[in-house]
């Protein structure tokens, strides 16, 4: 008998979930996870009740508010809660409380601890699963790939779907190992690993791609970090990233809230010890890079694949050969108000935004701590936030002092959101005014209208805080 | 969902690469809870220009936008989709679109039409000065020119959109198939406790 055809992870995760599969190759694929949020579901629970469906599994879904929540405090000194003053804002929150209440979803309040970002949540609390599929309707759903889980973003008509059919019909990616083997250098972080990795693919280079990262520098990354990596997948346009889970997985799961426990778990570390890629399987593309090559990154324009390293120059325009991608460019640096040539260590910055689904988990922001010490942000600074990706991040910063630190330094300490990453709440960064981020997304607008965003890591971002412009953080290692 | 078999009009000529959705609707106009009512605010950040194409009276009535290159990329936001729709694009025509855009354009009855860029420098001529025309039932875009560009749509979309088909319903007639997989014993149904 031949040997089993070997396989690539996302087609072991794929071929587990298949409930039918049509002629056309198309597949109706279960979904063991659904995390909703307030911004793209209202429209999706709508659709239900006006055909009379229910919510087919709400015990593998899993409601919390993040993207428009305002991130200052939301209870009073008395204990009461404070009102939203924006009324959409507030609208959109009371629908899905309304929502979750009337479909029976379970849901962490605006006011619990265990409330923050989605994709900050989900592995947290151990609803995130090697394994399984997961969807939420955001576009960072990605992150979750760092668990070993196939995790990609839908639209509100695929929410609905998922809600009234616990699956989507789905065709099947093309694969894509991205390999990156030894160690990273000093100051050099996940995060400039996959802005890099970015820089490489381009923004649309992983189109129709699931990825997978693999090499040694990921097998010895902390959970944190492959979240931080697999987070960014979309920025290259792919929908799903994935590492395969290992011993540093299962350690981070044990325990969590909502993970399986006793002889369940035990049965389900068996399976996921055999959730690898096989050797010999195949992979429609693979992108080498060398951990030795990566820089401390930061990006010049305004799509997340124009990257340079911290010590490089912003780009001249017209070396670039393609006329579509030169003109982008030009318009790029029109509207980030950027001369070429510029060493990007001499761009001043106004705005620090340490948070967001990419980079506001414990680990990022003891990284940013260690980096300012007793240090102040400088006077050019008009606003620095720190806004951790969940309640129990921030309870557990607080717990280590990092707020003190922070507060000190001339940091504001905030509640649990996406706040300044995509600007929904009244978190913005001013026209024309230049903002180091550790977000995911440089688009113009995105983290207010005429807002110029630069990407780096939380590091880095802290490194900018203190020097009021761009800077490289191994300069400020002691 | 409305059938869709053809989309004939006049076209906008963008050609603007990797349009994001922030740039076809920007985060501060997704507090809403319905679908409607979006279109003032598409393309909002390219219309701040004075001379931009999209108000350009030529083009007054368009229903169909000629774009460039990884059309759609960035968010899932749906609004995206339900933002050109409410002005009225019922079609995009570019070389290239994200995933999750085209994804989300069919689900709502919007064409995404894929052409190599030669072909879209020759439609965004066209756009200038006339409409066109875009088939299903053909898979052809057609110019009064006598241009006649094939493009290739999944077998799957291309039904839902010709029947209007809608999905959820398509799925729960396999009801029992989804039953049967979860009572199959999948290693992965696992159910949360917390
Ligand atoms: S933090 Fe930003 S990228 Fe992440 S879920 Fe929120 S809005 Fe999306």
């Amino acid at each position: 008998m031949a040997d089993p055809q070997p396989q690539t992870l996302y087609e072991k995760i794929w071929n587990a979930h298949v409930v039918e599969r049509r002629d056309d190759g198309t597949c109706l694929i279960y979904i063991d996870r659904h995390l909703v949020h307030e911004v793209t579901s209202p429209q999706a629970f709508e659709g239900l009740r006006l055909a009379g469906r229910r919510v087919r599994r709400p015990d593998l879904t899993l409601a919390v508010p993040d993207h428009n929540l305002p991130t200052t405090a939301r209870v009073d000194g008395e204990g009461k809660r404070v009102p939203i003053a924006d009324p959409a804002s507030a609208a959109q929150l009371a629908a899905l409380e309304a929502n979750v209440a009337t479909f029976g979803i379970p849901y962490f309040t605006d006011r619990a601890a265990e409330q923050g970002i989605v994709h900050v949540v989900g592995p947290e609390q151990g609803f995130t699963l090697p394994g399984t599929t997961l969807v939420c309707g955001d576009s960072h759903t990605a992150a979750h790939g760092a668990l070993g889980a196939l995790a990609f973003g839908i639209g509100t008509s695929e929410v609905e779907h998922v809600l009234a059919t616990q699956t989507l019909l789905l065709t099947p990616a093309r694969t894509m190992e991205v390999r990156v083997d030894g160690d990273l250098g000093p100051g050099v972080t996940a995060k400039d690993l996959i802005l890099t990795i970015i820089g490489v693919l381009g923004a649309a280079g992983g189109a129709g791609y699931v990825i997978e990262y693999r090499g040694s520098t990921f097998e010895t990354m902390s959970i944190e970090g492959r979240l931080t990596v697999c987070n960014m997948s979309i920025e290259a346009g792919a929908r799903s990233g994935l590492v395969a889970p290992d011993d540093t997985t299962f350690a981070y799961l044990a325990g969590r809230p909502m993970a399986p426990k006793g002889a369940e778990w035990d049965r389900l570390v068996g399976y996921w010890r055999s959730l690898k890629t096989d050797a010999g399987a195949r992979f429609d593309k693979s992108v080498v890079i060398d951990a030795a090559s990566v820089e401390p990154s930061v990006t010049w324009g305004t799509s997340p694949d124009d990257v340079v390293g911290v010590s490089g120059v912003v780009p001249d325009p017209t070396g670039i050969a393609d006329p579509v991608k030169r003109a982008a460019a030009a318009k790029s640096l029109d509207y980030m108000g950027l001369t070429p040539g510029t060493p990007m260590t001499e761009i001043a910055v106004e705005h620090v935004f340490i948070g967001s689904c990419t980079n506001s988990r414990i680990e990022d922001l003891r990284a940013a701590a260690a980096i300012i010490g007793g240090r102040h942000v400088h006077p050019r600074i008009r606003q620095a936030l720190v806004v951790p990706g969940s309640g129990l991040v921030k309870r557990q910063a607080e717990a280590e002092g990092l707020d003190q630190l922070f507060i000190a330094a001339g940091f504001e300490w905030r509640e649990p959101g996406c706040s300044m990453c995509l600007a929904m709440n009244p978190d913005k960064v001013p026209p024309g005014e230049r903002c180091a981020s550790t977000s995911n997304r440089n688009f113009m607008g995105r983290q207010g209208p005429g807002a110029r965003t630069h990407l780096v890591s939380p590091a880095m971002a802290a490194a900018a805080a203190i020097n009021g412009r761009l800077s490289d953080v191994r300069e400020m290692m002691a | 969902m409305t059938p869709v078999t053809q989309v004939e009009g006049r076209a906008i000529p963008l050609g603007i690469a990797n349009i994001d959705t922030d740039v076809i609707i920007a985060a501060e106009h997704l507090k809403t809870v319905t679908r409607s009512g979006l279109g003032a605010h598409a393309l909002e950040s390219l219309r701040r220009a004075a001379d931009n194409v999209i108000d350009d009276p030529a083009y007054t009535g368009a229903n169909i936008l000629i774009a460039g290159a990884n059309f759609g990329c960035g968010s899932s936001r749906e609004h995206a989709v339900w933002a050109l729709m409410d002005r009225g694009i019922t079609a995009v025509i570019a070389p290239s679109f994200s995933d999750i855009f085209s994804g989300n354009a069919f689900k709502n009855g919007m064409v995404t039409v894929v052409l190599p860029q030669p072909q879209i420098d020759r439609l965004m001529a066209v756009a200038e000065t006339q409409p066109m025309t875009i088939d299903l039932t053909t898979m052809t875009v057609t110019t009064p020119f006598q241009d006649r560009f094939s493009f290739g749509l999944d077998e799957f979309r291309r039904d839902c959109l010709l029947h209007g088909t809608d999905e959820i319903a398509l799925t729960m007639a396999s009801d029992a198939a989804i039953g049967t997989y979860e009572s199959s014993g999948a290693p992965m149904l696992h159910v949360p406790r917390g």
